[in-house]
């Protein structure tokens, strides 16, 4: 298998896929960074100036890059610890032998299957909507009076609707990885006199934390760029309120047609999502190695 | 203080009953094997008395108390498992000292109990290793280890050498041997292995189907197997058995006689055959024999035997070391 003659041959014949995907990834990024150095209107196309850094400068020192970016870092945070504490529960409850664990697996699994926009509509119509919603229905039953979600709490209402939609795979893949807890371990432990908790803390836990890895990386990818939810339920508002990065990138380019500025903030976001990977990878990628 | 008795225990999953109304003595300092072919009931027993398993009827008493219904850490038991079951995100210190810390034991006195074990069992400069950088021989001694701290009144070993290649299985069963010498403590051990059951049980429980075929010391099965099933059982290589006119002679519904108690001669014997395949090991040579109308009856001879494949011999049982089975299997 591994001669040099075989090793060059699969490299040869790798190419095509490798460049393909490096041009998919270089022509789009090339031209993003090319147009964040340009004064590109979109209401005003007579002007495609060199514009220097003053698009970078425009975007980092607009205040609602700093709300946008606490934003992002609240979001992320927030579905990160609902999803993995809520998960991790679940997780336990569904390895119960329940009657009708069938049934209630796939119940659970289902929000994974439902789209971002429709999940959000029906989460800002349905439930969170201050007349007609059930939560204002379950408040003035109780005598109380109906909460404006999306008005006095936006972020955390989005919050609450993303870490819906995910809670269901953070509790699959912990599922799996509670399924492959070794029996005579648990066994081995209820000797040794370890009560549930402890079982918990020191055996199931450790166990599940290269699960949990796995979890927290790919729900980080994902939920950097949130972005249906934000737009059919607050769009943003109320002012940068619920604002995140992928929102403001979008707000500049598109809703103020300003081109030039908008590829500033991606590239800045690019960045920034970088720099959240490495902290990640530094923080948890060591639960990765075998 | 380290005495077990079961009292017409019975486990039944379900609708199967794993293990019949069963009564057994485990005394004090003892060292008992349940051995028996896979399936039997043997390992269930054990998490019967581990507490690991729920009994469905009967009574099981630790040191003359009732402790049926006592979780398992508070039998005073300790176990050791197949898979060693070592926690792998811990050192090999914090494994042996987990039902320590468990034990709300204070610091220092759990490094006093730990650096003890290990120095015991030659383990003291793996102490800050994972399991995962040991070899098999190393994680059964931690497994051990664990076991030994809490200082129990009965250890309780789960096929703990199936796992091992052979040398390193009659190594760590010499070791274990030599443990129960030091410690003195109840020992019951559970194995498929009728050789390590010989070697080291003051007492074995043969186990079939659920049920105690017979309990006696090693020589006691040896000499006096109560069953046909216990004859073929102990002893290796396996009793001969022979059936039929043979067997009538001698008043019997089946006779067995030990490869080891078989003369070999040119002619007159009672059996003579062919020998099939001729195994030499230097110091025995086991021929496998076949004669006419019956299996082939295994023979152990002396290391410098000529004989080989196509050879025909003779064959004597001792009369004296032959055993009589009636029509049900049982000894006569």
């Amino acid at each position: 298998m591994a001669t040099t003659h075989s090793r060059v041959a699969a490299r040869f014949m790798l190419s095509p896929a490798v460049l393909l995907l490096l041009a998919w990834m270089i022509v789009p990024l090339s031209m993003t960074i090319y147009f964040s150095f340009l004064r590109y209107n979109l209401l005003n196309p007579a002007i495609d100036a060199w514009a220097g850094w003053s698009n970078y400068e425009y975007f980092l020192t607009d205040p609602a890059f700093f709300a946008a970016l606490t934003n992002t870092l609240l979001l992320v945070g927030g579905v990160l610890l609902i999803t993995i504490i809520g998960g991790t529960l679940l997780a336990l409850l569904l390895d119960q032998p329940i009657w009708g664990q069938g049934i209630v697996r796939i119940l659970v699994l289902a929000p994974f299957f439902v789209m971002p926009t429709v999940s959000a509509l029906v989460w800002k119509n349905m439930f969170m909507n201050p007349v007609n919603g059930l939560f204002a229905h379950a408040a003035k039953a109780l005598g109380l009076q109906p909460f404006d979600f999306l008005a006095h709490a936006p972020l955390f209402s989005i919050i609450l609707i993303v870490a819906w939609q995910w809670l269901p795979f953070a509790a699959l893949i912990l599922l799996t990885a509670l399924q492959s807890m070794d029996q005579e371990q648990m066994d081995a432990s209820e000797m040794d006199g370890a009560g549930p908790f402890s079982r918990f803390f020191y055996l199931v836990l450790p166990h599940l934390s290269r699960a949990i890895t796995v979890v927290v990386l790919i729900q980080t990818i994902f939920l950097l760029s949130i972005f249906a939810e934000i737009l059919v339920t607050t769009n943003g508002g109320p002012g940068y309120a619920s604002t995140n990065i992928t929102y403001l990138v979008y707000a500049q380019s598109l809703l103020q047609f300003d081109v030039g500025g908008g590829s500033a903030g991606g590239i800045i976001a690019v960045i920034l999502a970088n720099i959240v990977a490495i902290f990640l990878m530094r923080m948890i990628g060591k639960n990765l190695e075998a | 203080m380290g005495s077990i008795t079961l009292k017409q225990i019975t486990k039944s999953f379900g609708a199967t009953e794993v293990i019949q109304p069963l009564d057994l003595e485990i005394s004090d300092g003892e060292f008992v094997v349940f051995v028996g072919p896979s399936g039997c009931g043997k390992s269930t027993l054990l998490r019967l008395i581990a507490g690991l398993e729920d009994v469905t009827s009967g009574m099981i008493e630790i040191n003359g108390v009732d402790a049926t219904q006592t979780p398992p850490a508070k039998r005073g038991l300790a176990m050791v498992f197949q898979s060693y079951a070592l926690y792998p995100h811990m050192s090999v210190r914090k494994n042996i000292a987990f039902p320590l810390k468990m034990a709300k034991l204070p610091l220092q006195d759990r490094d006093a109990k730990v650096e003890a074990a290990a120095a015991v069992l030659n383990l003291t400069d793996y102490l800050d290793r994972r399991p995962g950088q040991l070899s098999g021989g190393q994680r059964q001694r931690v497994a051990i280890g664990r076991a030994i701290v809490r200082e129990p009144d009965a250890f309780l070993f789960d096929e703990p050498l199936s796992n091992l290649d052979a040398a390193l299985r009659v190594n760590m069963r010499l070791e274990i041997s030599e443990l129960h010498q030091t410690l003195k403590t109840t020992m019951i051990y559970v194995t498929h292995d009728q050789v390590e059951a010989m070697t080291m049980a003051d007492k074995i429980v043969v186990l079939q189907a659920g049920r105690i075929e017979q309990v006696g010391s090693p020589l006691e099965l040896y000499h006096k197997p109560a069953n046909q099933f216990v004859a073929g059982f102990i002893g290796s290589p396996k009793m001969n058995f022979v059936t039929g006119a043979h067997a009538q002679k001698h008043g019997a519904e089946t006779i067995g006689f030990r490869p080891e108690h078989i003369a070999i001669s040119q002619s007159g014997g009672t059996f003579n055959g062919i020998v099939g395949v001729s195994e030499h090991l230097g110091s025995d040579t086991f021929l496998r024999v076949n004669v006419e109308g019956m299996d082939s009856i295994t023979v152990r001879a002396d290391g410098e035997v000529a004989l080989r494949h196509g050879d025909s011999v003779s064959l004597t049982p001792a009369p004296d070391k032959i055993y009589r089975f009636d029509k049900s299997g049982n000894a006569l």
